[in-house]
């Protein structure tokens, strides 16, 4: 166990967000924590990490934001959450950032981003995933954005997916 | 203590109101400690054996498609940015078959707008992302609309169930 560790310190890489003990720990976790009383004990003797030097790197990697938060990930689709709109607006630029944070603050928002405008193609800057159990309560969604935008918003559309063509959880390699 | 075994329906899994509140309670995330489960025992009522075995339950019947720490792309050193192109009706199996074929093409949905092709790239380093849209234009000949996000406000659902 101690030659994991010390072999990680080989590769150490400058600027990294994470050092190779942390990558050691993202990659034993990427498919999920283990479900027992006490989950980081285990993971500690898998790594052979003390438990103490393992939560204090999580706690660290969350307050850097490596790490959101330690929390169950639903499957919408199974939830009964089957409708789902990427909706897009046009909001100007010097109102953009605090509108959006009151669009991203709504419950039925997944993901609200600034991104850049494509013009004259694509005129949106501000995007909001609206999820919905059904097409009805996604328009409702989209309804409660166009009036919490008001006069701000230039333009909107919603694009509904038609089919999934590849979906793959976000990994890290393994090297 | 052990509760019965699920009734599984053909519309999906079934859920009691316990379930549901430690759904909604999972969601919020977990303090970063030894017992991080004690505390939601305790909220909901329940030995901490049972909401393990609850989760679990979830986890296996598909109901939650993960537990355990939410990791932040950027913040890993990495990109994920979201791309869309414009693709002809006739070809648009071929070019979602040369898309995919990037490992780095992490999802890709097709929409119902004249930009009808979305997904997203994830690499570990910024610089790789530039390679991959230049060779995904290279190969398709459709311009890619690379939309890297420049502020995000939020993310992460909270579903209520």
């Amino acid at each position: 166990m101690q030659k994991n560790r010390q072999s990680c310190r080989g590769k150490q890489v400058a600027d990294s967000a994470i050092d190779p003990v942390d990558r050691q720990i993202i990659l034993a976790t990427q498919a999920g924590l283990p479900l027992v009383e006490q989950p980081y004990d285990a993971l500690a003797a898998e790594l052979g990490l003390d438990v103490g030097e393992l939560l204090a790197r999580i706690k660290a990697m969350q307050a850097r934001g490596v790490i959101r938060r330690i929390a169950a990930v639903p499957n919408h689709y199974a939830l009964g959450y089957r409708a789902n709109g990427m909706s897009v607006w046009n909001v100007p630029d010097e109102r953009v950032r605090a509108l959006g944070r009151q669009v991203g603050a709504l419950d039925f928002v997944s993901h609200c981003y600034l991104r850049p405008r494509h013009l004259p193609l694509w005129p949106y800057n501000l995007f909001a995933m609206v999820h919905g159990k059904t097409h009805e309560q996604v328009a409702d969604g989209v309804g409660a954005i166009a009036v919490l935008l008001g006069e701000h918003c230039r333009g909107h559309e919603v694009l509904y997916s038609t089919r999934i063509l590849k979906k793959t959880g976000l990994r890290i390699k393994v090297d | 203590m052990r509760r019965q075994p699920w009734a599984c329906r053909p519309g999906g899994v079934h859920m009691d109101d316990i379930d549901r509140r430690l759904i909604n309670r999972l969601q919020d995330g977990l303090s970063v400690e030894r017992r991080p489960f004690d505390a939601i025992a305790h909220e909901l009522g329940l030995e901490v054996a049972a909401v393990l075995e609850r989760t679990q339950y979830l986890l296996d019947a598909g109901t939650l498609s993960r537990f355990g720490p939410m990791f932040n792309a950027e913040q890993l050193g990495g990109a994920l940015s979201l791309c869309a192109m414009e693709v002809p009706g006739d070809r648009f199996e071929q070019v979602a078959g040369q898309v995919n074929a990037h490992p780095e093409v992490a999802h890709n949905y097709a929409r119902d707008h004249r930009l009808n092709m979305w997904f997203v790239i994830a690499t570990e380093q910024v610089e790789q992302a530039a390679d991959v849209v230049a060779a995904i234009e290279r190969e398709t000949g459709c311009k890619v609309y690379d939309m890297p996000k420049q502020e995000e406000f939020y993310i992460g659902l909270k579903l209520a169930v």
